[in-house]
């Protein structure tokens, strides 16, 4: 059992680190949301491990609250969510949703 | 917590709770290296939104499995009906706040069917409106 909860582990922990990987790179907001979604789910899943190998079921109200901040984490980004200059490909093709260059929230706000 | 007589069961819950274990962590690392390598915005959210939402299932699963009571069981289905109720709005969100700020390659999909929105009005105006004589 031990040699699996190391393997799960590192898995869990490897997943961790190419999210804020994502979070680091992301050419948008969106993408930095998608890699917060995941980093959550690395966190209750490591929270679970830990859980099933100690056999507590202390933490497990952490995996709740946990999941349900991840979610609102998630909407409030992309209800927020701006457009940017030069981000993907086709990125003139729809011209609703405009906002004002002082209005950004997004990291990089009307720098270019 | 629970107490543990050494049984055929209880080894054969073990021995289901450490697949579950490895096939839940694996499909966690699975979304990770796609939300990494994966070219565009839809294919991210498809990848954080599948594979990581199955290999969470799977490990409170494995949790569930290996702590036998009922009341964290009760609780772990909680936390399995939130992730399987809130992740696709979620991930409609993220691609709809995609679409909506030009984020989305659109020559990939054949059936567009968020092309034909106008561009310069929002449909929430254009229905409910004042409809002027």
């Amino acid at each position: 059992m031990t040699v699996v909860v190391v393997v799960a582990a590192v898995l869990v922990a490897v997943a961790a680190l190419l999210a804020l990987v994502r979070i680091e790179r992301g050419p948008s907001m969106l993408d930095r949301a998608l890699g917060l979604d995941l980093l959550t789910a690395g966190l209750v899943g490591a929270i679970a491990i830990e859980a099933a190998w100690s056999r507590r079921t202390e933490t497990v109200p952490i995996l709740v609250a946990m999941s349900l901040v991840g979610f609102v984490g998630s909407v409030v980004l992309s209800r927020f969510a701006a457009r940017e200059p030069g981000s993907e490909p086709g990125s003139d093709a729809h011209a609703s949703g405009e906002v004002p260059p002082e209005d950004r929230i997004d990291g990089q706000g009307g720098r270019q | 917590m629970t107490e543990v007589d050494a049984g055929l069961w209880t080894t054969v819950a073990d021995v289901a709770a450490a697949l579950c274990l490895l096939a839940g962590a694996f499909l966690t690392f699975a979304a990770g290296v796609g939300v990494v390598r994966f070219p565009s915005l839809l294919a991210r959210m498809h990848v954080v939104t599948k594979p990581q939402v199955l290999g969470l299932v799977l490990l409170l699963l494995a949790l569930g499995l290996r702590v036998r009571s009922w009341s964290a069981v009760a609780l772990l289905l909680l936390v399995v009906v939130f992730q399987l109720a809130t992740a696709p709005v979620a991930a409609h969100l993220v691609s709809r706040a995609g679409f909506r700020t030009g984020k989305v390659d659109e020559t990939g999909l054949h059936p567009n069917e968020m092309g034909e929105v106008p561009d310069d009005d929002p449909p929430a105006s254009a229905t409910s409106g004042p409809r002027a004589p």
